[in-house]
């Protein structure tokens, strides 16, 4: 059977979906990924799909194992994502979906670098309507700074990608070596998707603004292309090892002092992330594997987190921790979903983390990074506290908010069941996953060690957790903002716009009232003169000429004779 | 679905369950660092090797982020309209 471009699937199913309504639409839409996965499925391994364009070669489908790996990952968190928003009457939200998991299949399997920045920016736009589709004036302005930035790490990477084949003549997806101007933008703009410290704050700003079930989509897809993406340029690359290892660790002081639960799972997927990152920095086999099983576990379980907080979002109106507590009672399905997510996200064993998240660790250690390996540590026992603990915790149990709401809808708690599942099997049963890693895996997660260990840091955490409760040490929920790196851009920024539009202004005006009063001054002066009664303009009566004509003449006179 | 009534009473309504839930969490506590005893473990760094240390480590490593945590909000927080001035 010929197969098209996996993109291509999806950007016709998305047209379909925009012109059908009602069953018929929901019917393409949970069509569109299991089409697009037996699609996959007859893919043959290579090129194919090149189409010549302005003397170079945009090669559309270029697949390998790693990129058959992330094809239907992302056909998997397309089909959840879609059950999950199948209640909506929203057409843009379903269209806008479908065209952002078809823009990250295509970015997947890009040939070359000029395909994949079409895809990148593709990824953008598409997604960007995921936001503003909540319909407030907060998401609408959250919406058009993560567009403004994500459009900024597009076009980073098309000027890498046109200074590298000016100098080099390639276009080709290859490992770069990190040096020149033209591997640093590349790596900036892959950097800012990845959520790199210090322009990570796009996602923590955006993704909780979205709608309940746009988030859902957000998660999945974005920075699991940036990772891929690393992963192919720059495996290897020691800084990564750093930037990883600092990427687990700050965000999870953030993320215990939130206040809204999406905000919080957003800033544990920059920690998950940062695994990744660590571990395609690291750059060994155990190592990659380790990063690119994580981001396959990783885009499953956080999925699953957001989909319980988009439940609760969507039945209570309320996302802030401060707001709920005891939905455990209205909501016991979503609660028990939930539970499994942030068991998978904490790698308690028999739950998907598990299987990862050490991979990238016992490579660190291998690999003589022992700092590392303690960062990692620490992140993995405070990823549990947050995201494990903190989540379910402040929205089903703590203190009876007194809020009782209906069970989710039926579709949202068939896709957090089906999510769940993946995670659970993923866990008990890794070696599905292990045989679709691009290098052979020798490594056992299960052994009595590793199990015992990694229970030790777990459940000494929750006693940690409940010892800072009993004793009144734990930070309570506030409503809150707090301050990051994106106060750079959304107060100073703008702070400095402000004095500089004031200075402007100031100057204008000195410069027109000033001026203005010159020009009245100049002209008061040339009109005491030249108007009708100034000395220039009144008529003479000749007598008086004729006199002073006569006294000049007459002095004239006088001087010559002296 | 039926409404629940207004007075049902939930599992964790009850104290008595919610410390059932503290002091198992303590047992499970005690037997996985008592494990630590009787498995061998097979350590890649020297720190590795010390008795408790990932208990130690985990336990240690909570309080300390949550103290801090705690210290940052002094500095770092703000009213939740901070940005829509």
């Amino acid at each position: 059977m010929a197969s098209v471009a996996p993109f291509l699937v999806f950007f016709v199913g998305a047209a379909l979906v925009a012109a059908t309504s009602g069953a018929l639409r929901a019917a393409i839409l949970l069509a569109v990924p299991i089409v697009g996965a037996i699609n996959l499925l007859g893919l043959p391994d290579g090129t194919s799909g090149a189409i010549p364009l302005f003397g170079y070669t945009l090669t559309f489908v270029e697949a390998d194992k790693l990129g058959f790996l992330f094809g239907y990952l992302f056909h998997l968190a397309a089909f959840f994502g879609i059950v999950f928003s199948l209640h909506l009457r929203d057409r843009v939200q379903h269209v806008s979906g479908l065209l952002y998991a078809g823009s990250a299949l295509g970015a997947v399997f890009a040939g070359d670098m000029l395909t994949l920045f079409i895809f990148w920016e593709l990824l953008a736009i598409t997604s960007a309507f995921l936001i503003l589709a909540r319909r407030t004036d907060r998401a609408t302005r959250a919406a058009l700074r993560y567009l403004l930035i994500q459009i900024g790490s597009g076009l980073l990477l098309l000027a890498g990608v046109v200074i590298r084949s000016w100098q080099t003549g390639s276009i080709a997806i290859e490992p770069i070596a990190l040096e020149g101007l033209a591997a640093w933008l590349i790596f900036l703009a892959v950097g800012i998707k990845c959520c790199f410290p210090f322009l990570h704050n796009w996602l923590t700003d955006a993704y909780p603004e979205a709608t309940p079930t746009g988030t859902v989509f957000l998660s999945a897809f974005t920075t699991k292309v940036a990772v891929y993406v690393l992963a192919r340029l720059f495996v290897g690359e020691p800084i990564l090892i750093y930037i990883g290892a600092v990427m687990t660790m700050f965000p999870i002081f953030y993320a215990v002092i939130e206040n809204d639960l999406r905000r919080v799972l957003a800033y544990s997927m920059i920690n998950q992330i940062g695994f990744m990152v660590c571990g395609i920095g690291i750059g060994t086999s155990l190592a990659l594997n380790g990063a690119v099983a994580h981001a396959f576990n990783d885009v499953i379980f956080k999925g699953l987190l957001f989909m319980s907080m988009g439940a609760v979002l969507y039945r209570t109106g309320k996302i802030n921790g401060s707001d709920l507590g005891g939905l455990y009672k209205s909501m016991p399905w979503t609660t028990g979903f939930c539970i499994v997510g942030a068991a998978s996200i904490s790698a308690f064993p028999l739950f998907s983390g598990f299987v990862s998240k050490s991979m990238v660790m016992v490579a660190a250690l291998e690999e003589g990074h022992p700092i590392v390996w303690l960062a990692l540590l620490f992140a993995s026992a405070g990823v549990f506290h947050h995201a494990g603990i903190k989540i379910p915790y402040f929205a089903f149990f703590a203190h009876d908010s007194g809020i009782r709401t209906k069970e989710a809808p039926t579709n949202m708690l068939i896709a957090m069941a089906l999510s769940a599942a993946v995670c659970i099997f993923n866990g008990a049963y890794p070696w599905l996953l292990y045989e679709m890693l691009p290098f052979p895996v020798d490594y056992a997660p299960y052994t009595a060690e590793h199990v015992l260990t990694q229970s030790q840091l777990l459940f000494f955490s929750a006693l940690a957790f409940v010892w800072l409760n009993l004793l009144h040490l734990y930070p309570p929920e506030l409503p809150s903002v707090n301050i990051d790196a994106e106060w750079s851009y959304r107060k100073a920024l703008p702070a400095i716009g402000r004095v500089a539009l004031a200075l402007g202004r100031q100057a204008r005006e000195s410069i027109v009232v000033g001026g203005a009063a010159m020009l009245r001054r100049a002209f008061g002066r040339l009109s005491r003169h030249t108007w009708p009664d100034g000395a220039l303009a009144r008529t003479w009566p000749t007598g008086s000429m004729a006199f002073w004509t006569t006294v000049v003449l007459a002095m004239y006179l006088i001087l010559s004779y002296l | 679905m039926a409404p629940e009534p207004e007075d049902k009473r939930h599992i964790f309504d009850n104290p008595r369950n919610v410390w059932r839930v503290i002091y198992a969490l303590h047992a499970i506590c005690a037997v996985v660092f008592a494990a630590d005893f009787f498995v061998h473990r097979h350590v890649e760094h020297p720190w590795e090797a010390l008795y408790g240390f990932y208990c130690v480590y985990g336990f240690v490593a909570c309080f300390l982020l949550v103290l801090i945590a705690k210290e940052m909000r002094k500095v770092l927080m703000r009213r939740e309209d901070y940005y829509d001035g």
